[in-house]
């Protein structure tokens, strides 16, 4: 039926395939190209977590896959045999624990099958591939964990950063409702000022803040890393900013009719149609704060009991550098949370950064 | 659109000189109360700390001795020409910008054009994906990215010895550490990526429409049509990498340590200003470091910005 369909109208088919097929073979050659870069470029997390469930020899020996796995071994007869790779005269492989090693000839047992009695093999057992079995190293998360007293970095690094998000999304929110909604003199050069804040490296006012915290005797505490935070940033006044003025200004004004004052409309008109904007402030924060290495490293290096999580990985990994499968379980307990934030609001973390970046 | 950098233009200073009534002053006074954390901020920890700054770079203020301060001239600005390890820094931080740069520019700009394109299928899963390595925490990606590279065990290395290529040594030749910093970095673009996939996702699809009627093909309607549009997010990236590049420190020290390994290779400025300052609390120099590098900085975004009226295209109709 389809045969005759197909040679009695070659116009139809040659159109079907011109429309249809072609752009779908486009299509999935494209995707096909693009899903390997993805693959490559985010292989790094596979070897991550394939390296932070080994322990050393199953990294470091050549042959070794790349699961966590270890030899396989099978008691018999209260005694362990190494398993290997065991090709029967039909080429078929069978899975054969070793019990008597010969040159030319060796004496296996078959692991699903003891009862059956010892097999003789000819053949040289050197040349024989062990068989591997999965053997993924759970405990090295929980000895990491240990070692980073990864419950006290989670404490600083989540007083940090929660203190300083409260701060930032206050502070920005109000910058940014100054900067919308009032005739300021001279607001124009003051946003601009605000803006090229951004381009000021923070190494050029790092020093004189250094010596202002050492004077006042912040030094070795968490106060330097938290206060800044309650006096605004460009970035964020800007995102909020952006936001603010898509709100139409005839709901506050309404509000300011039914005798609403500046702060009250603040809170009850702008801030309840706000609220993905205000969340994007908050989370980027959070990240900005978790990823913050600078500032603890300089604040807080003397205070081990205050260290903050990015600065106890960096301290964790010096020591343990020979130990590449506990240093990636550092790295994935470090970016386990942040990750899992990220996916809780993906939606609203990806637009809040296209509404910084881009101005509609 | 236009980036958040177009706000930074003359035209857009507007002066007002009418006497304001008793009503404009109310709002005026509840406005500047609103900007006041801003306001305060600002003189506390930017506009103080630059004159601070400046005033200790002509001293020889150190943390270890702060009873024995003295006014020294201009002693550490002729240090700081003649200083071999705050010239190796200048020196390395250049040379990595003259690979990071373009790299930096350029990876957003393919990783967006791919995600734009046409023919890929599914591509709200696969932006995700790429932008998922920028969540992870620096000091995270440092490690892995120490691991994959590792000369015996890491996949790199294993990946081309499986093609028969001898990996080299990524961590510890001098050759290869600008190579490998560049690769950690090529993590940490995603914001940017999102920026010009959004920018390009704006352009009119009636423009492409009237192109390929002209004949364009796909290369043309990119260089012609997307290119163009795209020049605010390339002139913001532009201006916040080469930031980004100055102060450049958190990748080469947790990676090889606050010594500039291999052989000063990551002698970044960043880590002078580090280690003399913080180190060493030689805070007079330190700050004598840092003007250089906000005056540096300065003549570069004037640069940026008076080079971008001549590229950088801004849609007409928009202010």
């Amino acid at each position: 039926m389809a045969n005759r369909t197909q040679s009695s109208r070659p116009a139809y088919t040659s159109s079907v395939l011109r429309r249809r097929v072609r752009p779908a073979l486009a299509t999935a050659t494209f995707t096909l190209f693009v899903l390997m870069l993805l693959t490559a470029f985010l292989s790094p997390f596979g070897y991550m977590l394939v390296t932070a469930l080994k322990d050393r020899p199953m990294i470091t020996e050549s042959g070794a896959p790349i699961l966590p796995s270890k030899p396989a071994s099978f008691t018999y007869e209260g005694e362990e045999y190494p398993v290997f790779l065991v090709p029967d005269e039909n080429g078929n492989l069978h899975e054969w624990a070793i019990i008597k090693k010969r040159r030319e000839e060796s004496t296996f047992i078959d692991p699903k099958n003891p009862d059956a009695g010892p097999i003789q093999w000819k053949g040289r057992w050197r040349t024989l591939d062990p068989s591997w079995e999965l053997s993924p190293m759970w405990e090295n998360f929980s000895y990491a964990w240990e070692q980073l007293n990864m419950l006290r970095l989670l404490r600083n690094t989540l007083l940090i950063a929660v203190v300083g998000m409260i701060g930032t999304v206050l502070s920005c929110t109000v910058v940014a409702y100054g900067f919308t909604r009032f005739r300021i003199p001279g607001k124009s050069v003051l946003f601009m000022i605000l803006v090229s804040t951004m381009i000021l490296p923070t190494f050029v006012t790092i020093v004189p803040t250094y010596i202002l915290f050492e004077r006042i005797g912040w030094m070795g505490t968490m106060l330097p890393l938290m206060v800044p935070h309650f006096f605004a940033n460009a970035y964020n006044v800007f995102l909020l900013r952006q936001y603010f003025l898509t709100i139409p200004r005839e709901m506050d004004e309404a509000a300011m009719i039914d005798g609403a004052g500046p702060v009250r409309t603040l809170i009850s008109v702008i801030l309840p149609q706000s609220v993905p904007a205000l969340i994007a402030v908050g989370i980027f924060h959070f990240m900005w704060a978790w990823n913050d290495f600078f500032g603890p490293l300089l604040y807080l290096s003397t205070e081990i009991d205050l260290q903050p999580i990015a600065i106890g990985i960096q301290r964790f990994n010096q020591q343990f550098s020979a130990r590449p499968h506990m240093v990636q379980a550092s790295a994935l307990l470090g970016l386990l949370l942040p990750l899992t934030l990220f996916f809780l609001a993906q939606r609203i973390f990806m637009q809040g950064i296209v509404f910084t970046g881009v101005e509609k | 659109m236009s980036s958040m950098f177009s706000e930074l233009s003359l035209k857009n200073l507007r002066f007002t000189r009418t006497k304001m009534t008793k009503l404009a002053r109310r709002e005026a006074l509840w406005g500047l109360l609103f900007l006041s954390p801003w306001l305060i901020g600002f003189i506390l920890w930017v506009l103080g700390p630059m004159v601070a700054s400046l005033i200790f770079s002509f001293t020889d203020f150190n943390l270890l001795h702060r009873e024995e301060m003295q006014w020294v001239g201009l002693a550490n600005y002729r240090l700081l020409f003649t200083d071999p390890n705050a010239r190796t820094g200048v020196l390395v931080s250049l040379r990595f910008a003259a690979i990071a740069l373009p790299i930096g520019i350029l990876q957003p700009i393919v990783m967006a054009a791919l995600l734009n394109d046409g023919r890929l299928w599914a591509k709200r899963a696969f932006t995700t994906l790429f932008y998922l390595p920028s969540i992870v925490p620096m000091v995270s990606a440092v490690y892995i990215w120490q691991g994959m590279m590792n000369t015996q065990t890491g996949w790199i290395n294993r990946f081309l010895t499986a093609i028969n290529i001898a990996g080299p040594d990524w961590l510890n030749a001098r050759v290869w550490i600008y190579p490998s910093l560049v690769i950690i970095g090529l993590w940490s673009v995603g914001d940017m990526m999102l920026y010009t996939l959004a920018t390009m996702q704006g352009v009119p699809t009636e423009l492409y429409e009237a192109a390929k009627v002209d004949g364009a093909g796909r290369f043309a309607q990119f260089r012609h049509i997307t290119l163009p549009m795209i020049t605010p997010v390339i002139f913001y990236n532009l201006i916040l990498s080469s930031i980004g590049i100055v102060q450049y420190f958190l990748v080469p020290f947790v990676l090889k340590g606050p010594n500039g390994d291999p052989g000063n290779a990551t002698w970044f400025y960043g880590m002078h200003l580090y280690k003399e300052a913080f180190a060493y609390s030689k805070m007079g120099y330190g700050a004598t470091l840092a003007w250089m590098l906000f005056l540096f900085v300065l003549i570069v975004t004037i640069f940026l910005f008076w080079s971008s009226k001549y590229w950088v295209f801004y849609p007409a109709g928009e202010e």
